[in-house]
């Protein structure tokens, strides 16, 4: 495949990415949107919410004007060198942003100066690794700011919160995370957790749990039954979407767990708003979309 | 419930916390850049009394001889928190659109001024985009960019919950209070 079927393909992707919200998220909302009190604000900001992705998705148009931290996930074939990746991912979202897809959202932290491309030092994060099938398979998440800012790591014990180094402490401070959250992070929302590992490993395991589907089931039974316990007490707690009160504080809860030190027992938990845009395909050697991943 | 301009004194009073209203007529965005300049002594390029701001960087181009909004939802107001209750009072602004909420210092001029705190739904660009029927004036462009400058958007029915009232009553914070409750009986 040349360079520009390949760049023309994960433009595709963007678009689909910022305008479309994955089925798996859309059944929840509307799910909860079922469940909520008739004539609450909890009920009109759901029904808001899912007016606002049927129009996106009919106009192809962005969900949200915050367009977020474009992150790539990609596993390479032998037949795709990572700088030809890069610099195909990295015209996508150059056009992405001259189109509309995307707003220009890369500021130099120093200058203030915002790029107007999009592109610029971190920008956007590639998480690339090499696999040996012949299929290229490109995720993309779209993560808005408001949402990534009530993101939270502890480390444990936490005399606060009275958490240990257990499942028991790790459900006190996931719980923790998403009081401080309040409606700020344009709840209901979803949190990928990770267990584990060092401080900046675990944010990037808690992200990479963002690339599940809502309906999936983790393969651990103690973690999979956590999953669904934060969910139920998280519904419990009546902060409902955008803050307003109600029985939808959470959509979904996904969590994974990385080896750490004995003297470490870091918990990163990272909160994706309701514009919840993951999407991924797989292309062929010939630069076919063998499959959408969502 | 309709919320039609003028935006008067006894009409803002007369809303409580928790009503879902729609909002009619001409609002004006400003986000960080517009309140730090008026807090500084700026002159307003508009008359601000009895007038609704709204916390949102808008994407809105220019299609042929007039300007349209692509995306216009909120942003988070709560960064505006140290000058939101001086500029109500100095100059009489009677409600601001936000998301997240704001503070005891805007909750107070609130219940001074007779000013509410109106949120939008955060994320829904488009519905919001959609609610926007006109786009009358852009102000402080030059100065300060197309999402920081100041809009003038005549705006149809634009939905809107009152979370902070006249009357000294936030939504937010009587969420946070039941929250902790629910969360001590969780255990």
């Amino acid at each position: 495949m040349t360079g520009k079927i390949l760049q023309a393909q994960l433009l595709e992707l963007i678009r689909r990415t910022s305008s479309r919200l994955p089925d798996d998220v859309v059944r929840v909302i509307e799910k909860s949107w079922r469940k909520e009190q008739k004539d609450s604000n909890a009920k009109y900001a759901l029904k808001v919410i899912l007016d606002n992705i049927a129009m996106a998705r009919e106009n192809s148009l962005p969900l949200c004007q915050d367009t977020g931290t474009i992150i790539c996930y990609a596993d390479l074939p032998v037949w795709l060198d990572e700088p030809g990746f890069r610099k195909a991912y990295e015209q996508a979202v150059l056009q992405a942003t001259k189109v509309g897809y995307l707003r220009q959202n890369s500021v130099d932290s120093l200058t203030g100066k915002n790029s107007g491309t999009n592109l610029g030092p971190g920008s956007p994060v590639f998480h690339l690794q090499q696999t040996k099938s012949r299929t290229l398979t490109v995720r993309t998440i779209l993560k808005g700011g408001g949402c990534e800012n009530v993101g939270a790591q502890y480390s444990l014990p936490d005399a606060r919160l009275g958490a240990g180094r257990d499942l028991a402490g790790v459900r006190k401070c996931i719980l923790d995370a998403i009081m401080q959250a309040q409606g700020k992070g344009c709840g209901p929302g979803i949190l990928g957790v990770c267990i584990g590992s060092d401080r900046s490993s675990g944010y990037v395991a808690s992200k990479e749990e963002f690339l599940r589907a809502l309906d999936d089931a983790n393969e651990h039974p103690a973690l999979a039954k956590l999953e669904k316990q934060i969910v139920a007490d998280a519904n419990r707690l009546g902060i409902g979407p955008m803050g307003f009160g109600g029985a939808t504080t959470l959509l979904g809860c996904k969590i994974t767990h990385r080896n750490r030190l004995p003297a470490s027992y870091f918990v990163s938990i990272s909160y994706m708003c309701w514009a919840y845009r993951r999407d991924g395909f797989q292309l062929s050697e010939a630069g076919k979309i063998i499959r959408w991943l969502y | 419930m309709l919320l039609e301009a003028p935006f008067t004194e006894a009409k803002i009073r007369a809303l409580k916390v928790g009503e879902m209203v729609e909002i009619t007529g001409l609002i004006y965005t400003g986000r960080d850049a517009v309140h730090k300049y008026l807090y500084d002594g700026g002159k307003p390029p508009i008359d601000l009394t009895d007038s609704i701001i709204y916390h949102c960087g808008p994407v809105v181009v220019r299609e042929k001889d007039r300007w349209v909004v692509k995306a216009a939802g909120p942003t988070t107001s709560a960064r505006e928190e140290p000058y939101q209750g001086p500029l109500m009072e100095r100059f009489k602004i009677r409600g601001v659109i936000g998301k997240g909420g704001m503070g005891p210092k805007t909750l107070a001029a609130c219940a001074k001024v007779g000013a509410v705190y109106l949120h939008a739904i955060g994320g829904a660009a488009q519905v919001l985009a959609e609610r926007v029927t006109a786009v009358e004036g852009v102000h402080l462009f030059e100065e300060f960019g197309s999402p920081e400058a100041i809009w003038e958007f005549r705006v149809e029915r634009f939905p809107v919950v009152v979370t902070m009232d006249s009357h000294g009553r936030s939504l937010h914070d009587e969420v946070l209070r039941a929250s902790q409750a629910a969360l001590a009986r969780l255990g």
